[in-house]
């Protein structure tokens, strides 16, 4: 009795920080986007949500979320298969872990200002590549469009997927793959009927988790695109911060309460994914 | 309709007390009353509360004066605010020099600390009236009707006129004659704006501007809109809000923004010029308003009548703004031929955009925007 209530004791800093930072945030976005400027249930924080631009706002914002997650989950896992294969204790795996740490946290001003002063406009790498003929921007500068956005956020996705899914790959025991072929399977069916199925729910978790870091990500878009993008983040700053008469806090807290819905799914999804994926992988 | 009747019987209130300050006024005759703190508070002039000199014994014996997000490069605000320490010996405490108009009035906090006076937007001028205390400085008659709220709850100080800043040597041929010279492939990844022109003033007047000079009005900004649409499509927009540093660092070599802070790149890149179309002056200015509950309402008051003074205005000239008495004082002779000589050349008919055609703009930029330019 006394030690569980001295484990509850060491947990309860945690819980109050998880408490303040983000459940009571949350609860006031999910309770303020339903309540109208004078008090009162209300739904007209909603009205708005669906004009064109903030629909637009919505698509891009999935879409980069997606393509983003899909591709850092793919090269990702990749790059997670070449460090297991290797030596458990080897300086790759030691070096590539380190970085991965370090990596999947880097973003905001700082990312941001790593891609402008490398291939924006301004960017000694493109500037480089300018001087010995090669235009990296023919028709414009893609680095502020969604394909620049995708590759700015691989930066940090492809680390984290390497975090978050090598602890699979490691579950996969190497005798799985002997009995495969004693009993006389082959490469491909050792991937088809073995570990593929084994690292599906792990492998599209993770996706998932990917999808849920890029579309919630903020500091990175609003430090890249300073003059306002197609993203719902950047839209609810624009509703929270005009100075032309066009503040809408109520919608702010609409759009942000939609973002919570969408990131609620994922993680549910995910939560779900990671219960089936630990039934072997343990 | 709460709103209205709100400023209805604000109106109203004004009109009575204008009333009741003039019966004062000539009641106590020509008597250098004490302007008490008490009577400053609602003095809607100098001479209601005694005169000039009533007002600068009241101003000093108060000693301080508070003022919010007013930086000292920004139309020479340092030295306005310097020199009027030096003439009266009351001191300046200048918070948040950085702050944006929402800000300076969010300061109204009714502590000793809030601003006595407020340096702030179109917008934000007119949504906080509520807030303000009518005063008419001694030069009130200088300032054009259009430029003031007629009982003195606000008045545009200074202002002027938005323009294309350019880094003449990474343009075409040097120089900018038009506003269409922009679509030319020698502009590619070239053109900015200095704010996010769905929620920035500037960047709003920006837009503006380019749809006038595209055959738009202030009433049809949906030119404008197009204008940076097909400089999306150019390649030559580039999605950047445009300051010092993005100056200097020449992400952002052609710029739209005020010519009066456009000046200040000259600094830093010395081929900068600014180029202000002459089928296109948009002006916008900003307006002066007293807090209703300044902690030091004489000084609040003496730092308007300073500011509207003839050596007031030439300061801000001096700093690059158009002051708002500028077409008076060049008329009496009294504006600074030097600084005047100094500010960009314009040919054409200026044009103000109202606060109803700044919402109207506004509301069909931020409808539009985001499909135009990604």
């Amino acid at each position: 009795m006394r030690r569980l209530s001295l484990s509850w004791l060491g947990a309860l800093p945690f819980f109050v920080y998880v408490g303040l930072f983000l459940l009571l945030p949350t609860a006031i976005i999910v309770v303020g986007s339903f309540t109208a400027p004078g008090g009162g249930f209300t739904l007209a924080n909603f009205s708005g949500i669906d004009k064109p631009f903030m629909v637009r706002a919505f698509t891009t914002s999935l879409s980069v979320s997606a393509v983003s997650a899909v591709a850092g989950a793919v090269l990702g896992a990749i790059l997670a298969y070449a460090v297991v294969t290797g030596r458990p204790d080897g300086m790759l795996r030691r070096t590539i872990m380190s970085a991965s740490g370090v990596l999947a946290q880097f973003g905001g001003v700082a990312l941001a200002f790593a891609f402008i002063a490398t291939i924006s406009t301004v960017g000694f790498v493109y500037i480089f590549l300018q001087q010995h003929g090669i235009d990296i921007y023919p028709k414009g500068v893609w680095l502020y469009e969604p394909p620049g956005v995708t590759l700015i956020y691989l930066y940090f996705q492809i680390p984290l997927m390497l975090l978050v899914f090598l602890p699979a790959l490691d579950g996969i025991k190497p005798q799985w793959r002997e009995a495969t072929q004693s009993l006389g399977g082959t490469t491909w069916h050792y991937w088809r009927y073995v570990a593929g199925p084994l690292l599906a729910p792990a492998f599209l978790g993770c996706t998932l988790l990917l999808f849920a870091n890029a579309f919630s990500a903020y500091a990175t878009i609003a430090a890249l695109l300073t003059n306002g993008g197609p993203y719902v983040p950047l839209q609810i700053q624009a509703l929270l911060t005009s100075e032309s008469e066009q503040t809408q806090p109520g919608l702010a807290q609409g759009l942000a309460f939609a973002m919570i819905v969408i990131v609620v799914i994922v993680m549910t999804l995910y939560a779900l994914l990671q219960r089936r994926t630990s039934r072997w992988l343990q | 309709m709460k709103w209205g009747s709100l400023l209805r019987q604000l109106g109203i209130a004004v009109v009575a007390f204008v009333l009741v300050a003039a019966c004062g006024g000539s009641s106590s005759g020509s008597g250098s009353s004490a302007c008490s703190e008490s009577t400053a508070k609602t003095a809607t002039s100098a001479s209601a509360c005694g005169g000039m000199d009533a007002l600068i014994a009241a101003a000093k014996a108060e000693g301080q004066l508070n003022v919010i997000a007013l930086p000292p490069d920004w139309a020479n605000y340092g030295e306005l605010i310097s020199s009027f320490t030096a003439k009266y010996g009351i001191t300046i405490n200048s918070a948040n020099p950085n702050g944006s108009s929402q800000d300076e009035v969010n300061a109204f906090d009714g502590t000793s600390n809030a601003p006595d006076v407020v340096d702030v937007g179109q917008a934000v001028a007119l949504a906080n009236t509520a807030k303000f205390t009518p005063y008419q400085v001694s030069t009130w008659n200088d300032i054009p009707a259009g430029a003031k709220e007629p009982t003195g709850l606000w008045f545009n100080d200074y202002g002027g006129y938005m323009g294309i800043g350019y880094d003449s040597t990474k343009v075409p041929g040097g120089a900018i004659n038009a506003v269409s010279d922009l679509l030319g492939s020698g502009f590619k990844n070239k053109v900015a704006l200095a704010g996010d022109p769905t929620k920035s003033n500037q960047g709003l007047n920006g837009v503006i501007m380019a749809a006038v000079a595209n055959g738009g009005s202030l009433d049809d900004v949906s030119k404008g809109v197009a204008f940076f649409k097909q400089l999306k499509q150019a390649g030559n927009y580039v999605p950047v809000v445009g300051t010092a540093s993005t100056v200097k660092l020449g992400q952002t070599p052609v710029l739209f923004e005020w010519d009066y802070l456009s000046k200040s790149h000259g600094a830093d890149v010395s081929s900068w010029k600014i180029f202000v179309p002459s089928n296109a002056i948009i002006g916008g200015y900003y307006s002066q308003a007293i807090n209703k509950a300044a902690p030091h309402p004489a000084a609040a008051r003496l730092w308007e009548e300073y500011l509207y003074s003839d050596a007031g205005q030439n300061l801000w000239l001096k700093g690059g703004a158009r002051p708002v008495r500028m077409a008076a004082m060049t008329t009496a002779g009294t504006v600074n031929q030097t600084y005047a000589a100094a500010l960009p050349a314009v040919n054409g008919t200026p044009q103000v955009p109202s606060g109803d055609q700044t919402s109207k703009a506004s509301a069909y930029v931020v409808a539009n925007w985001t499909a135009a330019v990604s």
